[in-house]
């Protein structure tokens, strides 16, 4: 029989370790950012990053943006047409894709790529005593590491995301006028006299966040990886695991805010 | 007042326990200016640990760290890096920057800071490697495709890139034949005299303490618990030295097997 005392303790003791983590990631990232105000700057890095994240994401983010619009369009179609509503296709596509689709899978492909590249390249680093090796060459490796990476990611995810709803609209309006017989001015219409200003917009706050919480997330796992290829491979696995679900959970923060 | 130079380095009582382990336990010891001191001492028995608390790598949880004269633990954080701007460090597995040639490497605390242009850092990394013995050619490889030896040396030529008057080196020739460990030695033995600098060496290669040292300093569980001239390792009249120097199994030092 357990002790619902030691049971208690178990709780207690994850509660405590969970507050240790969340308290030690704040003071990262509040590092980090302190560091994009305080020279020197190291725009070389920034650069790096910044075409890591935005040009070589560029065709698994398009890829998915342009499936999830045809799919869109396929599956409302199939839906829509029991009711006689095929008309408000365009505008389903156009509002699930810049609100939510866009942003929430380019966002989960980008954790799945940088998350866990940036973990795994900042983790090798810290296990071959690399990081050290920045500190005794003079140079502070949050504000050389991290902080480019970080601003990098915050800039890139909202280009990423103009990407995709631009082509997710076109995989839409490529099923509608291939298959389901729009015509292609009167699809495209829809969707530009419907689609509104804060749609987009808040699709893109929204990459900005997802972009933050995957760069902080891949170097914070990195950063404090420890134990050799092992820990190297969990930090990983961290990385993509806990962007992807903060990725979730921060959309529906910012739906809220935005229309709840 | 006394007139005597301030050692360039001294520690004073350093303390540092990870868990439950005390690491180090008390660590007194002096560096003289233009010294080259090797510190000995079986594996995690504390040596990589002390540089790493002199670097500002480990933070001790007690103790004090003088450069100059200058305690570095109560400085503000400016003070504290623009005294160990004046550093330099060869890793022992030489840690260098895998995504950067070479001469990036070489060059980087220079870049890093500002004081030349790429242009002029291909050239004195060139000068630089050359300092080392390696062709100005292997600037432009990246860090993986040279040897451990290569490797090495260029560790050794970024840690002295910036002419810096404190240089350590930890296991200078630990992985390295024995005959690519005397050049190694020898190099650093010749970068050392160049730039005047002094030199804190742990290592537990007792050819290359002789060679690169010329004070010896034992550690054993976290204190220091001898000090002399490196030429005399071996008869010190120090049993634990000693048999540390001469390789016995039988002695004060009893390693800790599980039988």
């Amino acid at each position: 029989m357990l002790n619902p005392l030691s049971l208690l303790a178990l709780i207690g003791r994850a509660v405590l370790a969970a507050c240790r983590q969340i308290g030690a990631l704040t003071l990262f990232a509040l590092e980090a950012l302190s560091h994009l105000v305080r020279a020197p700057f190291y725009p070389r890095m920034f650069a790096r990053a910044f075409v890591e994240i935005a040009y070589f994401s560029l065709p698994v983010v398009a890829l998915t943006a342009v499936f999830t619009g045809m799919v869109l369009a396929l599956q409302s179609y199939s839906g829509f047409s029991r009711f006689g509503a095929e008309s408000a296709i365009a505008n389903v596509v156009v509002l699930s894709i810049t609100r939510e689709l866009g942003p929430v899978l380019a966002g989960l492909m980008v954790a799945g790529r940088i998350g866990a590249a940036f973990a795994a390249e900042i983790g090798t680093m810290r296990v071959t005593d690399q990081i050290d090796a920045l500190t005794t060459l003079s140079t502070n490796p949050m504000k050389y590491l991290v902080a480019p990476r970080l601003l990098a990611g915050t800039l890139a995810m909202p280009l990423l995301v103009v990407v995709a709803d631009v082509l997710g609209v076109m995989g839409g309006w490529i099923i509608g006028t291939t298959q389901l017989g729009f015509s292609s001015a009167s699809y495209l219409t829809n969707t530009v006299n419907f689609v509104q200003f804060e749609d987009v917009f808040s699709g893109l706050v929204k990459a900005a966040v997802f972009g933050f919480v995957i760069t902080l997330m891949g170097c914070w796992s990195g950063y404090t990886s420890r134990g050799g290829a092992q820990g190297v491979g969990a930090a990983t696995t961290t990385a993509v695991v806990s962007s992807s679900i903060l990725i979730l959970a921060l959309d529906y923060v910012v739906t809220a805010m935005f229309f709840g | 007042m006394s007139t005597t130079p301030p050692p360039k380095i001294r520690l004073r009582g350093l303390c540092k326990r990870f868990g439950d382990k005390m690491v180090l336990d008390g660590v007194d010891l002096d560096v003289q200016p233009g010294q080259g001191m090797v510190i000995l001492g079986g594996s995690g028995s504390g040596k990589s640990v002390t540089i790493k608390c002199i670097l500002g790598l480990i933070q001790p949880d007690s103790g004090s760290i003088e450069i100059d004269g200058q305690n570095v633990l109560a400085m503000g954080r400016r003070e504290r890096e623009a005294l160990l701007d004046r550093t330099g460090m060869l890793f022992q597995n030489a840690a260098l920057f895998d995504s950067l040639p070479v001469w990036e490497n070489v060059c980087f605390k220079l870049l890093a800071q500002k004081r030349i242009s790429r242009a002029q850092a291909r050239d004195r990394a060139a000068e630089v490697l050359a300092q080392v013995g390696l062709a100005a050619s292997v600037g432009d490889l990246p860090p993986n495709e040279l040897s451990g030896g290569m490797q090495k040396r260029v560790g050794l030529a970024r840690a002295i890139a910036a002419s810096p008057d404190i240089i350590f080196f930890d296991e200078p020739t630990t992985g390295l034949d024995p005959i690519m460990g005397a050049v190694i030695d020898g190099l650093i033995v010749d970068v050392v005299q160049r730039l005047g600098a002094t030199a804190v060496s742990i290592t537990h290669d007792m050819a290359s303490a002789r060679r690169i040292g010329e004070t010896a300093a034992m550690i054993h569980k976290g204190r220091i618990v001898w000090t002399g001239p490196a030429a005399a390792l071996g008869e010190t009249g120090n049993a634990m030295v000693d048999q540390f120097a001469r390789g016995e199994r039988e002695g004060p030092i009893q390693m800790e097997l599980r039988k």
